[in-house]
């Protein structure tokens, strides 16, 4: 059963400009009827953390393209453990090294997406962690 | 259509297709229009080559800037690179050099690029990662050890901080005693795509704009042979346009760019030779030919007709050409090398003046060295054992080509026109028009890729298991704190009181009409940080915001 009104935070940490891919997941997620709000580029993770709680978000997604995922989205879940937000699903996408994966899971990242991703897997794994 | 067609479209065509149907139900060019099944002397009804297309080195240049392309001197190899340190970024472009490139192309990080020193906190975890950092003065002459100045031509891709990076080239040259009128290379210096698609804007448009033409002036003065610009459609490709609104928008920006030189008062001829522009090479081989083509004829007639440009060097549009960073893949990785060589056959088949070759693992980091000297190696095959470089714009008068040619140079000026009728493409900027029109583009082609309408190989279709890239470029994190412990000895080295003085004297010539050139130069003289200089300008000029369109 999927939860209704599925909220989703899609975040752009650090310096990086690439928000193709950001936007094109905001739109497909939007479409499949969940309620996306996305920040920006040159987000600094205390800035995706107030907006993740201010907008009582059920899932953040973070996207960075310039290889400062590991630092940036430590980060992000440091500051969401900060305020005690540790229901929120946290996935990421991006220009993701393999050998990375392990460690992003490892500081509670939920789902790592690569490029070549169909938004429609995105979608249904987005939902599922959510409802779960 | 004409009898001999008619015939065998009767006789010939429609029986095969009763029989074997076409495998699809239509076929697209990535920009939307229809491809015919076959092109004929018909599709270019009207359309007299020798006047529309022209000779090479003639008006409209369509076949090529140069009498002789590449019989004279193949085109720049030129690999853009950059990572980790200033010593680290300066071995890997002598060891391009020893492979036979031909140019420098430098990647700046992400903090160079937007005005912050590697110690802010705003720099942290980007520091040397898509690019080399360079805080002052001191990086570059270590990025620019034993490489003299005279010898290369060097590209920088930097833009709202790019008058600094200038000043620093043009120091490192005095230092170098080398003379200024010998500098030969590129700054990017396009603001306007930045907004529209890159992102790595610092001010608000009209001080930009301003920045912008003072490097025209300066160099129009002292560094005859710099490109003072490069226009940049690649970004806002990459960004998900379609190769019309690519040519569209990028012409539409350096119509922008001519447009507050004049207002400047500069006269056309002694600033738009100086101009260059850049481009993507996709996957589509003949629309990407037909598209630097279509390009090229219609920046010459903009140039003539519009702003009345008498020097023909003002009506050539010079270009620099990457392959598509986004057609790479992770899945089956090696798969990107066909591409790429695709691409770059592209651009040269378009008459690129450079070309930089993206490596087979781009999709899983900036590029190892095995990976660099592979594409690197593509663009001296495609040079030097293909052919396409013997005979000048060898697909002249091809059907297809040429009606393509003229379909996206029409198509591309409706949207010029457009542009022209919002205000301009500044104004356009601010509204979100183009914005609003890439991201269409980009997810209308996600969807068609995962209805496989479009196919990817090894993503879509043949997919297979594969083995991902291991042997990948790492930047090493304690390149970050280097950095910033390089950073600290510089400032502790240098004379606080000039790099004060240096920078009041650049706020009080931002606040006035002067040329800012002569003003960076005394600040990175004085080993006064980009990020000091940037503050210093926020200042004055403010920041701009993102205007989020979505």
């Amino acid at each position: 059963m999927s939860k209704d009104n599925i909220r989703v935070l899609i975040a752009k940490p650090g310096l990086d400009g690439h928000d193709r891919g950001a936007k094109v997941v905001a739109r497909a997620l939007r479409d499949a009827g969940m309620e996306v709000i996305y920040t920006g580029i040159r987000q600094t993770p205390e800035m995706i953390v107030q907006a993740a709680l201010q907008e009582d978000v059920d899932v953040v997604g973070l996207s960075c393209l310039s290889g400062a995922h590991l630092e940036l989205f430590a980060d992000v879940m440091k500051g969401l453990k900060g305020k005690k937000m540790t229901d929120v699903v946290v996935v990421a996408g991006g220009i993701l090294p393999e050998d990375d994966i392990a460690a992003l899971k490892k500081i509670g990242i939920k789902a790592t997406f690569g490029p070549g991703t169909k938004t429609s897997d995105i979608v249904k794994v987005i939902s599922k962690l959510a409802t779960d | 259509m004409g009898k001999r067609k008619q015939k065998w479209q009767k006789e010939v065509l429609e029986p095969a297709l009763k029989r074997f149907p076409e495998r699809q139900p239509s076929f697209e060019l990535t920009s939307g229009m229809g491809i015919e099944p076959l092109y004929t002397q018909e599709d270019l009804e009207g359309i007299n080559p020798e006047i529309a297309v022209g000779y090479p080195g003639e008006y409209p240049f369509g076949r090529g800037i140069q009498p002789t392309m590449y019989r004279g001197r193949l085109w720049t190899m030129r690999q853009y690179s950059g990572y980790a340190s200033a010593e680290e970024s300066n071995r890997r472009y002598r060891y391009l050099l020893a492979q036979g490139q031909t140019g420098l192309s430098v990647a700046f990080d992400l903090p160079t690029q937007i005005g912050y020193d590697s110690d802010n906190p705003l720099s942290r975890g980007e520091v040397g990662k898509v690019g080399v950092p360079i805080d002052t003065l001191h990086d570059m002459e270590v990025l620019f050890k034993d490489i003299p100045l005279d010898k290369v031509s060097t590209s920088m891709t930097i833009n709202s901080t790019a008058p600094i990076l200038l000043a620093m080239y043009i120091v490192l040259a005095q230092k170098q005693e080398i003379a200024l009128n010998k500098l030969d290379g590129t700054i990017q210096n396009d603001i306007l795509k930045e907004y529209v698609a890159r992102g790595t804007y610092i001010y608000p448009p009209a001080p930009s704009m301003r920045l912008t033409t003072d490097i025209f002036e300066y160099c129009g003065k002292n560094l005859p042979r710099w490109n003072t610009i490069s226009i940049s459609g690649y970004h806002i490709r990459e960004a998900g346009s379609t190769a019309v609104q690519e040519v569209a928008f990028t012409l539409a920006n350096g119509i922008a760019y001519v447009r507050a030189a004049l207002e400047r008062g500069l006269n056309v001829d002694d600033f738009a030779g100086r101009l260059s522009f850049f481009f993507d090479a996709q996957n589509n081989l003949l629309e990407e030919v037909a598209k630097f083509r279509a390009a090229r004829i219609l920046w010459a007639e903009i140039m003539k007709k519009t702003f009345k440009a008498k020097d023909a060097r003002s009506c050539m549009l010079r270009f620099h050409t990457q392959t598509a960073g986004v057609s790479l893949t992770a899945q089956q990785p090696y798969n990107n090398i066909v591409r790429v060589a695709v691409q770059a056959l592209a651009a040269v088949l378009g008459g690129t003046q450079s070309l930089h070759t993206n490596s087979y693992d781009e999709a899983y980091a900036t590029p190892s060295e095995e990976a660099v000297t592979t594409a690197l190696r593509t663009q001296q095959v495609i040079g030097y054992e293909s052919g396409a470089a013997d005979s000048v714009d060898p697909l002249g008068g091809a059907y297809m080509v040429e009606a393509l040619t003229q379909e996206i140079k029409t198509a591309a000026q409706k949207y010029i026109d457009k542009i022209d009728k919002m205000g301009g493409a500044i104004k356009a900027i601010e509204k979100g028009y183009p914005q609003r029109e890439i991201q269409e583009s980009s997810y209308r082609y996600q969807k068609e890729v995962e209805a496989e309408k479009r196919i990817i190989v090894g993503v879509n279709k043949f997919v297979a298991p594969y083995e991902s890239i291991k042997n990948i470029l790492r930047v090493d994190p304690a390149a970050e704190k280097e950095q910033i412990a390089a950073l600290k000895k510089v400032k502790q080295q240098r004379n606080a009181k000039e790099v004060a003085a240096a920078l009041e004297n650049l706020i009080k010539v931002a606040r006035s009409k002067e040329n800012t050139m002569p003003a960076f130069i005394r600040c990175v003289e004085a080993y006064t940080t980009v990020g000091e200089i940037c503050d210093a300008l926020r200042g004055v000029f403010g920041i701009q915001k993102e205007s989020l369109v979505f």
